[in-house]
């Protein structure tokens, strides 16, 4: 199992404890995680991530057998075409974009460089992650104000072209249903979402998930440092009888760098 | 995928008390209600709750709002969760519903429901948590030992629909008032801020936090412990199960005693809620105990 919805780095609005690699693959090892996507977290707040990055493949070098780095990219940066090769050589297999906080979701849709952005990214064989939200909304500093990712957003990256794959992390209930079954069929199948804020019993979203969506359409995450890495394993552990043995999809199902 | 093991609870062993579950019933607008109520139990069997200590809340929004229920629709809600421990005694206890604005109906109401074996009182935002309108019924739970388990939004820094929202400071308010009353501040992980919580109840010592809501940020758990001691804190689970049993794997790896577990677990709210609400805790905790000892003899 690897856990696709991992950071490394501090948060602004909050403290952290110990949100680095050491410390992860000590989790996981307790946790019988095989391996983790890992994502550098302040970069989702810097106006270029760049620097982020470097630290990033940096940090996870002496782990490589095990965490494989997530790196961020604008699209709407110079050079980010380098970026995207540049994450490739580094054995990346996605890429994150945070489209609320760079502006890249212009009325709450998806801008151009973003789509194209996202069928490049699957052209090279690479995902592309997005964090529908990093806390709930009711705890959000005053100056995150950015609001989650939201449907149309992930619709119309899905609708961009056939190479595209996409992760979506932190989503509930109610958004994977609005837009998977806003997709064709075809499009459904470019679209991966983690497990680590949907609710399991007694409403029991994921199992209800399980049986409409399929579970092959949703990966293991965690989002940890920022959450506890026990949740979508406690989650998995009360599914209903009848979806208990469902299969996740494999991290390397989603794309050829995977 | 599941790691289910026959016989041995996903929460771990020993006794555990969820003192913030909540039920539905035929008339909450649902058709799935009583699908609802089985999987809470099922899934309480699953993670090893020894006892749900529930509420329902009025008609759940179908009549009336969730959040400030009509007198008609909380003695419903009151009613059929009356139903449900009589059918349930080994595994439901009851947290009596009220609505403050109608004080008299309110206070009724718990000793109506207490005759017949309600425990607690449950409060929800219908008024803010330090307004006079809740002195009678903090008099009531004093009086009668029923803690009351008030509805919170950590950090209050602005009006909410839907409710009027009372957060740790306007609990403490109250509590301060009432020092021979027990309160149960409902669920840290629920929304908003809970550093801002720990802050404002630390030196309110007849405030016991629940660690129940959707919200597993890491560092949570660690700082109340921290501000708080394990004395102080409740183990619960609210509308999300799962973050409840992730909470549960989280405590036994935070370094906590063995006793601190176990006060989170359950002694805590054997302690706060009259003596005899959780027998089947104290035949099993007997039971460890007494197996622990002999464990210990024999290999001395």
């Amino acid at each position: 199992m690897i856990d696709v919805n991992t950071l490394i780095g501090s948060y602004p609005f909050r403290e952290v404890p110990h949100p680095d690699p050491d410390a992860l693959v000590r989790v996981l090892d307790r946790e019988g995680i095989d391996g983790a996507w890992v994502g550098h977290l302040p970069s989702a707040f810097h106006r270029d991530p760049t620097a982020g990055n470097a630290s990033l493949y940096k940090a996870l070098a002496p782990y490589a057998g095990r965490l494989r780095p997530v790196p961020a990219i604008r699209p709407d940066w110079p050079h980010w075409l380098g970026a995207l090769a540049a994450a490739r050589e580094q054995g990346a297999p996605a890429v994150r974009a945070y489209p609320p906080q760079w502006g890249l979701a212009p009325g709450g849709g998806a801008s151009t460089s973003l789509r194209e952005f996202a069928v490049a990214t699957g052209e090279i064989g690479l995902a592309l992650l997005l964090t529908v939200r990093f806390e709930d909304l009711r705890q959000r500093h005053p100056m995150d104000s950015v609001g989650d990712v939201t449907g149309a957003t992930v619709r119309a990256l899905a609708r961009a072209g056939e190479s595209v794959r996409l992760v979506v992390t932190a989503a509930s209930r109610e958004l994977i249903e609005e837009v998977h079954w806003g997709l064709t069929p075809a499009e459904q199948r470019r679209v991966f979402w983690d497990i680590s804020w949907v609710w399991g019993p007694p409403e029991d979203h994921l199992s209800k998930l399980f049986r409409t969506v399929g579970s092959k359409r949703f990966v293991f995450g965690s989002q940890w440092p920022l959450r506890l890495m026990q949740t979508p394993t406690a989650n998995l552990d009360l599914l209903g009888d009848d979806v208990a043995d469902s299969s996740l999809a494999d991290a390397r199902d989603i794309c050829s760098a995977a | 995928m599941s790691a289910r093991t026959a016989g041995v609870p996903l929460g771990g062993g020993g006794p555990l008390v969820d003192v913030h579950a909540h039920f539905h019933h035929a008339r909450t607008g649902r058709s799935d209600w009583a699908e609802v109520n089985e999987a809470r139990f099922r899934a309480g069997d699953r993670i090893g709750i020894t006892y749900h200590v529930a509420s329902i809340l009025g008609t759940w929004g179908f009549s009336s709002p969730t959040y400030f229920p009509s007198p008609d629709d909380i003695a419903l809600g009151n009613d059929a969760m009356l139903d449900l421990c009589a059918r349930e005694p080994d595994r439901a206890r009851m947290f009596t519903t009220v609505n403050p604005n109608y004080t008299e109906h309110a206070c009724a109401e718990i000793e109506r429901c207490r005759a017949r074996g309600a425990i607690g009182i449950k409060l929800l935002a219908s008024r803010r948590a330090d307004d006079a309108l809740l002195d009678p019924i903090a008099a009531l739970a004093a009086e009668h030992r029923l803690p009351m388990l008030h509805h919170i939004w950590q950090h209050r820094t602005r009006e909410w629909p839907s409710q009027e929202i009372s957060d740790g400071a306007d609990l403490a308010r109250l509590a301060d008032r009432h020092p021979r009353a027990s309160f149960i501040l409902a669920h840290i992980g629920g929304g908003g801020d809970y550093a801002h919580t720990f802050a404002a109840v630390r030196d309110v010592p007849n405030i016991f936090p629940d660690l129940s809501g959707s919200g597993v940020d890491r560092g949570m758990l660690d700082a109340a412990v921290d501000a708080l001691g394990a004395e102080r804190l409740l183990w619960g689970s609210d509308l999300t199960m799962c973050t409840g049993l992730a909470k549960l794997r989280a405590l036994d790896v935070m370094g906590l005693s063995r006793d601190e577990i176990e006060a989170i677990r359950w002694k805590n709210a054997a302690r706060l809620f009259r003596p005899g609400s959780f027998p089947r805790c104290e035949r099993s905790s007997a039971g460890i105990d007494a197996a622990r000892d002999s464990l210990a003899g024999a290999r001395a």
